[in-house]
């Protein structure tokens, strides 16, 4: 077809197709990246004809090019002619399928799966599924892995002896001698299980499932946790008790840190999948252990989960529960001795404060809370005051504010910069929850304070602080408050905080608009442009550049622009250079 | 059954090599100092790493099925530079570019992997095989000229030809600033998705293809520098359980641990030390009882450690004393004064199995390495030397005499070159057939074939 065209529609894809062999991999990658470009150009027959040999040979090209190449084929059945000759892609991706380099291995499988849709029953039983039998008889290990993916695609559309073969094949991989096979099998099973009719489920998956769930290597118990919410997901409730709940509860208990670790982490998916009454009875042991757990990480992964944990339960025992299993335990990790631990436990425990409602959480949570504020790591104290709103609706700001006041401020004066950093930037939430008058009494200076801290990220964290801080009380709060103490920076001695008065110009400017930034900011900045110090007159510079934007003509022709004309005197290169461009940018040159 | 067929001919070559010690040379390398000689698992392929950051693999040649008694030499098959020298700004360090360890990942594909380090970095390299290029430009001439895009009618897909074999080493993956300390060891587990790498006071666990993170499992450095006692020495992975490792220390003790039991595995599940004699403490003891390596046996049963004068041989079940022990050279005990005074003492010899466990290797002084069969409790000291450089030249057992008068063919204690020393040496996986390297040389021997 492109033959008729003539010569200058084939010259770009004559350049793609030699860039194929080209030295410079990107060139490569660029041309496999066009290949459905190049597959139209030659046409479905020669496609298959030519192109498809020439892709199976560039198998030895390096991990990028061939994970292009096996993204590519995904999406290639209409060029080689569409469902009728689908199979013709199944030899390169098989090729790619078994490389050492997992992410190309992963594309191929995803391809694969992408096409397998694509193919007729019939073409799925003459080619697809011997593809997947040679893969699971193959040698080599990452032949065997690749297969594992590819039941639950083929598995619904072939006759039923086909299907009994297929079983047998993934039953064969559940119990590969190779680890890695049997991980890739069990991390399978909980998608094969989707395709198979439920008698099938309960006779063919639960054997395996069980099997592989007290497998010898950890690694493979511990990915059946995930397989028990899916499994759990397909199976009729009364079913549950039997088939699953014993495999999730020697789980819960395994002797390998690493599948707790996984009952843990995936605790409130499981509580989905086997509903509320197994839950009662089953779960809430379960996770009162994972709590106690000897193992940090277990119990930081509980921790994690606790909020969601609750809120999930069924309300009709929900409270009960909280308050006489889950709390006893959870005022254990509060006093754990791992950080991340109480950390975890801090960024959730005030989600419970709206499930106990007020008299609960004065009574039970407030020690909790009040023992986490005192902690000695910052970042556990950061966690409880980031999640105060839950609480603040329950309890009352007047009554919180008692509490946590001393702990914010002393982590705004933390010796770690991080951490004051940390609470800089939690404080406009902080005072959209408090109000504008209980700021003004206690928040307000210690804003002002950060602004001459001797860390630049504080003081600019501060600057960007006014600035939301101003959004949210409005400007005239602005002008009564912030601006004036804003301005006295600018006589001070040190000409870091002279400069943050320019810095806080140039964010407020934009949130006061013209107006006040006329009237009250600008005379300082011009006022500036006599500083000593160079650094401040060039930001003056800056400064005027950004506010002129919002200045009227008239103010930026009689007042920035015989300033800015001075400072492209002076005697400094950056600051001609920063007043130049500021006029250039002003248009006032 | 295969396994059981293989060991039996394994079993049988050792009764000829014990009946006749021959053991002969057909192969002999220069290079840089050689630092760490390993063979892959099929044996196949030998790495050698060197103080220059080169690494150089030998093939074995396919078996000649006519002429039998030619099995399969050595050729060099392929060599890369693998570490630079590097230079750390912060700490104001340089970083040598010497390979410390080379370990092969278990072959997955057609094509090799295998993990190199130096003191910081370890890479990950694979080796392929390329047979095939392709041909046919559309807007290319076949001698390269340029041709005129107006004159192309139809487009031509390239066909590829065989050409000349060609072996690539490409780096895949960096693994970097994780150590602050020189990284002595490095361990792929047995189920070959992650290693560990040790250096003198921390272990990490790495995924083989994650770069960027690495959990640290090991952890002995005191808050307080000074009260320092023991570094970490060396630390591998138990051969086929996927949780256990070992490691050891400057103190003589190996501690196994189970990472499933906790993530953090400060508290080891099993001590291995055997009680200090009393008769022979000295000045030197805690010197020469540091160990400077630790292999488990094939089996996974035993491990093997080596200090300064021993090889001992430990049952995983048995923590307080070593089953077998070994006198490497202990002839050296009156001269540990002089040893320490040139630095000797401080020298890290390591140590291997053959591959049925039932005989273990290791270097000693003046070019000499030393065998010992554990069933019929005999060894031997053979020579890596210039002067049996010749082919099939078969090895004579040399003796040191200890003391007194010496006989023909034995050689004073006092006329050891302690400047040729045999650290390194590796056994093949399945056959007899082994590599030693002193400073600058490689040798690679065999046992005879009838």
């Amino acid at each position: 077809m492109a033959e008729a065209d003539g010569d200058d529609s084939l010259n770009p894809m004559s350049i793609l197709i030699d860039e194929l062999q080209n030295e410079d991999i990107q060139l490569r990658v660029n041309s496999i990246n066009k290949l459905s470009t190049i597959a139209l150009a030659l046409g479905v027959e020669k496609t298959r004809s030519e192109l498809l040999p020439l892709i199976i040979d560039i198998l030895y090209d390096e991990d990028e090019v061939l994970l292009a190449l096996a993204e590519q084929l995904g999406t290639f059945t209409p060029l080689v002619g569409g469902p009728e000759y689908v199979h013709c892609l199944l030899p390169p991706l098989e090729l790619l399928a078994v490389v050492e380099e997992a992410i190309v291995r992963e594309k191929a499988v995803e391809s694969l799966r992408a096409i397998s849709h694509e193919h007729s029953p019939s073409h799925l039983e003459d080619h697809f599924v011997p593809l997947v039998k040679r893969l699971v008889d193959g040698d080599l290990v990452n032949s065997r892995i690749s297969a594992c993916s590819l039941f639950s695609v083929c598995y619904p559309g072939v006759s039923i002896a086909i299907k009994a073969e297929l079983l047998q094949c993934f039953r064969d991989l559940c119990s590969d001698d190779n680890l890695l096979v049997r991980c890739a099998a069990a991390s399978n099973l909980g998608d094969f299980a989707k395709v198979l009719e439920l008698d099938d489920i309960k006779s063919e998956i639960i054997p395996i499932f069980s099997n592989l769930a007290s497998d010898e290597q950890d690694s493979v118990r511990l990915l059946m946790v995930e397989v028990c919410v899916n499994i759990a997901q397909l199976l009729p409730q009364e079913a549950l008790e039997a088939l699953v709940m014993i495999t999730l509860c020697q789980a819960a208990e395994d002797t390998s840190w690493r599948v707790r670790y996984m009952v843990a982490d995936k605790f409130t998916e499981l509580q989905t999948a086997v509903g509320p009454e197994i839950t009662k009875t089953g779960l809430v042991p379960a996770f009162q252990n994972l709590m106690k757990d000897c193992e940090a990480e277990v119990r930081a992964a509980a921790s994690h989960n606790l909020k969601e944990f609750c809120e999930n339960l069924s309300t009709d025992y929900r409270e009960n529960v909280i308050l006489t299993e889950i709390l006893p335990c959870s005022k254990e990790l509060v006093s754990d001795i791992n950080q991340h631990v109480r950390s975890a436990v801090a960024s959730v425990i005030m989600g419970l404060c709206p499930i106990l409602g007020k008299d609960n959480t004065i009574e039970h949570l407030m020690p909790l809370f009040l023992a986490l504020l005192r902690d000695e790591c910052p970042d556990v104290r950061l966690n409880i005051i980031s999640n105060l709103s839950c609480m603040k609706e329950v309890i009352g700001i007047l009554q919180l504010s008692k509490f946590l006041l001393p702990t914010i401020m002393e982590l705004a004066e933390d010796a770690k910069w991080r951490v004051r950093l940390a609470i800089v930037e939690y404080m406009p939430l902080l005072a959209g929850q408090f109000g504008l008058e209980f700021f003004d009494a206690q928040l307000h200076s210690l804003c002002m304070s950060w602004l001459v801290d001797h860390v630049y990220a504080i003081r600019e964290a501060a600057t960007n602080n006014l600035k939301k801080l101003v959004e949210l009380f409005g400007k005239e709060w602005a002008l009564a408050t912030t601006i004036p103490r804003v301005l006295t920076l600018s006589e001070e001695p040190n000409y870091l905080h002279r400069m943050t008065t320019l810095f806080c110009i140039n964010v407020l400017s934009e949130v006061c608009g013209q107006e006040i930034t006329t009237k009250h900011m600008l005379p300082t900045v011009l006022y500036m442009a006599e500083d000593p110090v160079a650094n401040v007159r060039f930001n003056v510079a800056k400064s005027l550049q950004k506010i002129g934007s919002i200045l009227d003509n008239s103010t930026l022709k009689t007042e920035v622009k015989p300033i800015l004309e001075k400072l492209t005197q002076d005697r400094d290169v950056d600051v001609k250079y920063f007043a130049q461009e500021a006029l250039t940018v002003l248009s006032l040159a | 059954q295969l396994l059981q067929l293989n060991s039996r001919k394994i079993n049988n070559s050792i009764k000829k090599w014990r009946r006749t010690n021959v053991f002969f040379v057909y192969f002999n390398y220069t290079a840089d100092i050689i630092s760490t000689v390993e063979f892959n698992h099929s044996g196949e392929l030998l790495a050698t790493g060197d103080k220059g950051g080169r690494v150089v693999i030998f093939q074995q040649e396919q078996e000649n099925k006519i002429q039998s008694h030619s099995r399969g030499e050595y050729n060099v098959y392929s060599t890369f530079q693998s570490h630079e020298p590097e230079f750390d700004y912060l700490k104001s360090l340089e970083i040598e570019e010497k390979i410390n360890k080379i370990r092969w990942l278990p072959q997955k594909n057609a094509a090799q992997f295998l993990l190199s380090t130096n003191d910081k970095t370890i890479k990950l390299w694979k080796i392929s095989e390329r047979d095939k290029r392709p041909e046919g430009y559309n807007l290319k001439e076949e001698d390269g000229r340029y041709r005129d895009p107006t004159t192309v009618t139809t487009l031509r897909v390239p066909v590829f030809r065989p050409m000349d074999l060609m072996v690539e080493a490409s780096p895949r993956r960096i693994f970097a600033n994780a150590h602050t300390y020189h990284i002595n060891s490095i361990s792929i587990n047995s189920d070959y998705e992650t290693y560990l790498s040790a250096d003198d006071l921390r272990i990490n666990l790495w995924h083989l293809e994650i770069t960027d993170r690495s959990f640290n499992i090991v952890d002995i450095k005191p808050a307080n520098m000074e009260e320092l006692t023991e570094v970490i020495t060396a630390a591998e992975f138990h051969p086929n359980s996927c949780n256990t490792f070992v490691y050891s220390s400057s103190k003589g003790t190996i501690r196994l641990c189970d990472m499933r039991a906790s993530a953090l595995c400060d508290r080891h599940s099993k001590l291995f030390e055997e009680p200090e004699d009393p008769s022979n403490r000295s000045f030197f003891s805690e010197i020469i009882s540091s160990i400077s390596d630790v292999k488990f046996s094939h089996s996974g049963r035993y491990m093997m450690t080596r200090d300064y004068l021993s090889v001992k041989i430990w049952d995983l079940n048995m923590e307080n004393r070593p089953v077998e022990t070994y006198q490497v050279h202990e002839y050296l005990r009156s001269k540990l004064c002089s040893l320490y005074e040139n630095d000797c003492i401080f020298d890290k010899f390591e140590c291997c199995w053959n591959g049925s466990d039932s005989v273990v290797m290791t270097g000693s002084y003046n070019n000499f390495f030393r065998m010992f069969d554990r069933n019929t409790k005999r060894d031997i000291t053979l020579e890596a030397s210039r002067e049996n450089n010749k082919p099939r030249t078969v090895l004579k057992p040399r003796k040191v005499c200890a003391s007194g008068k010496r006989k023909k063919d034995e050689i004073s204690v006092d006329s050891l070159d302690f400047n040729k020393k045999i650290l390194h040496t590796a056994w093949h996986p399945k056959e007899n057939i082994i590599a030693v390297a002193t400073t600058n040389n490689l040798y690679i021997f065999q046992d005879k074939v009838n």
